[in-house]
């Protein structure tokens, strides 16, 4: 054996004696250990994978850039603000469902690789491994929120509210976020392979585009207008928007900003509620 | 000590599909079982219900001596299992692998460092171990894939097919390391396709055919099952292949076998060397030259053959595998 790191450089025969015996059953790890264990695994996977991590932010990059530049100009919004301070907030919150499709295909790999054989098959909490899943999931959200808002900065987006409603609206979004997770964990549970994941992450389109996100609503046709002004999409961003830039009169739209804030955590409640179990269910379930 | 795998009646349905038609085995402790058979024939099934991945339909499956249908839980405190595809992170070093899954199989911060570093060592990875997985070769993906099997030093093994898809040198790598753990004390149960696999690794081989147990025994005395020893001609010259072929048809208990890739033309007789004198004579008299002649025992691949009568074929993709996935 060559020189090695100093790390195993320990005594043989301590290492030998201390090694727990082969036919002790294992005891398994708890729940929080599972989680984060696993959680970390993804994590570290969309880090050191550069295509990831640049995708989403080289994506984000051009469509902001697209909507401020090409379209900005032929669109007009409601209220007082300029294009770019009223597209950005709308903007980041589909951030969520753009970074939400990786989250599918990455399950749907694990599912079909044999990783989450292996992990089923560990003396740990199956739900453990679901519950690492999308904790690291909204902390990826976070962080595409997060360098979008950068990128958002640099084209001009200025936020006019105070601090704390700034500071709240990052908030809403990482919970947003994170219940959100869960319909893509579901969605890369049950197609199966990537392919089929990124198929059926398709639907995110209608949600990112049929809403107040880019263009006002009033400008769609009537048949479209109730599902893009209610839909939960445009409930968060109504949120956020208003949260950001100071009020629902300086962002065009009716009721109060505590309205559109507590319809968001309704909607991510109950968006958590029946995903969590539906894929906590469906990961846990021996076929 | 209680078997490491008790299985009687196994059934395993999904919709019309039998994957698992009846299956009875019995893997007894303190060695490698082999679990032999052509695609579909319900390998990966067994494994994964061993592995409590699946529920059977009906039957009775005992891992240790536990109950993996009303105590899965506890089954999982005693295998460690490999899938048929490496299911280790690219993105991560060889190390941070196995310490993930040692994590989780519950040991404490210093074992975890500890077994990640004696099975990287075990497994010849000790200088690779600080690097992405990413960079390894099949080879090597494979052995870490092996390693993290074991780092939780469990009871019984799982292993599905692995060695599919490796190169011979990686293969003879991975048989030594499965060596090494059999000969430490640790139970196997690994599925192949390959029967120089089975016949290199495994004290007890389990030859199963849709779902259902055909043959078992130690490699020996299934060739002995196989029934007949085989006389086993290579011409000197190719041209002679079909002529050698229609000498053994007259002297053997089924029709000869022409092998075009070796050169050869093998028969199963039953008079052993008294045959083998006339099959010389006769190729004589017939003015044919000869490289090599022959007796010799069946091999599993003629065992089988001659008890399901077909060939094992390895080429193909394994459709039982996407059926249990």
């Amino acid at each position: 054996m060559t020189s090695t790191t100093s790390t195993t450089a320990l005594d043989p025969a301590t290492t030998a004696d201390t090694l727990p015996a082969t036919k002790d059953a294992a005891t398994g790890a708890g729940f929080t250990t599972a989680a984060l264990a696993t959680g970390r695994r993804t994590v570290l996977q969309f880090f050191r994978t550069p295509q990831l991590l640049m995708m989403g932010t080289i994506q984000g990059a051009l469509f902001l850039f697209m909507f401020r530049y090409v379209f900005g100009g032929a669109i007009s919004t409601r209220g007082d603000l300029n294009y770019v301070d009223w597209l950005v907030p709308g903007f980041l919150v589909t951030v969520i469902l753009w970074t939400g499709m990786g989250a599918a295909s990455g399950v749907a790999e694990d599912s079909s690789s044999g990783v989450y054989d292996r992990l089923r098959s560990l003396p740990i909490p199956r739900a453990a491994v679901m519950m690492g899943r999308s904790l690291a999931d909204g902390a990826l959200v976070g962080w595409g929120i997060f360098t979008t808002a950068i990128i958002g900065f640099i084209i001009g987006f200025r936020a006019h509210g105070g601090i704390g409603s700034i500071l709240l609206a990052f908030l809403l979004m990482l919970v947003a976020g994170y219940a959100f997770s869960w319909i893509f964990i579901t969605l890369g549970l049950i197609s199966g392979n990537a392919q089929a994941a990124q198929g059926m992450s398709m639907l995110v389109i209608p949600f990112s585009f049929i809403s107040n996100a880019n263009v006002p609503v009033a400008s769609m046709p009537g048949w479209m207008q109730p599902f893009a002004a209610n839909q939960p999409v445009s409930v968060i961003i109504n949120a956020v928007r208003s949260l950001m830039q100071g009020g629902t009169d300086v962002v065009g739209i009716g009721h109060s900003t505590a309205y559109w804030v507590a319809l968001s955590l309704v909607w991510c409640a109950g968006i958590f509620l029946v995903f969590s179990t539906l894929a906590t269910a469906r990961f846990s379930k021996t076929q | 000590m209680s078997p490491t795998i008790e299985a009687q009646g196994l059934t395993k349905h999904f919709g019309e599909v039998h994957a698992l038609d009846g299956l009875d085995l019995t893997a007894e402790s303190g060695r490698l079982t082999a679990l032999l058979g052509p695609n579909g024939a319900g390998k990966t099934t067994f494994i994964s219900a061993v592995a409590t991945l699946l529920r059977p339909t009906s039957g009775t499956l005992h891992v240790a001596g536990i109950d993996a249908a009303t105590h899965p839980k506890e089954v999982r405190r005693v295998i460690g299992l490999a899938g048929q595809y490496a299911s280790v992170e690219p993105a991560m070093t060889g190390k941070e692998n196995l310490e993930m899954v040692a994590r989780l199989f519950g040991l404490d911060k210093r074992e975890v460092k500890q077994a990640a570093g004696k099975v990287l060592e075990q497994l010849g990875l000790a200088d690779a171990g600080d690097r992405l997985v990413r960079t390894y070769s099949g080879g090597m993906r494979r052995r870490l894939d092996l390693g993290a099997s074991l780092v939780g030093r469990p009871r019984l093994l799982l292993l599905d097919e692995p060695t599919t898809g490796l190169d011979p040198r990686s293969r003879m790598e991975l048989w030594e390391a499965i060596r090494t753990l059999v000969a430490d004390g640790t139970d196997v149960l690994l599925t192949t396709q390959y029967l120089e696999e089975a016949d290199q690794l495994a004290r007890d081989v389990v030859i199963i055919d849709h779902g259902r147990v055909i043959a078992s025994g130690t490699p020996d005395e299934l060739k002995g099952q196989g029934g007949s020893d085989v006389i086993e001609v290579r011409p000197r010259w190719g041209r002679d292949l079909d002529a050698v072929s229609e000498v053994l048809a007259g002297v053997g208990s089924e029709p000869p076998r022409i092998d075009h890739d070796t050169q050869r033309v093998s028969v199963p007789v039953t008079g052993g060397a008294d045959q083998l004198s006339s099959v010389v004579r006769l190729l004589d008299e017939r003015s044919l030259a000869v490289d090599d002649i022959g007796l010799r025992r069946p091999t599993l691949d003629e065992v089988f053959l001659a008890l399901t009568g077909q060939p094992i074929d390895a080429s193909d993709t394994d459709p039982d595998a996407s059926a249990a996935a």
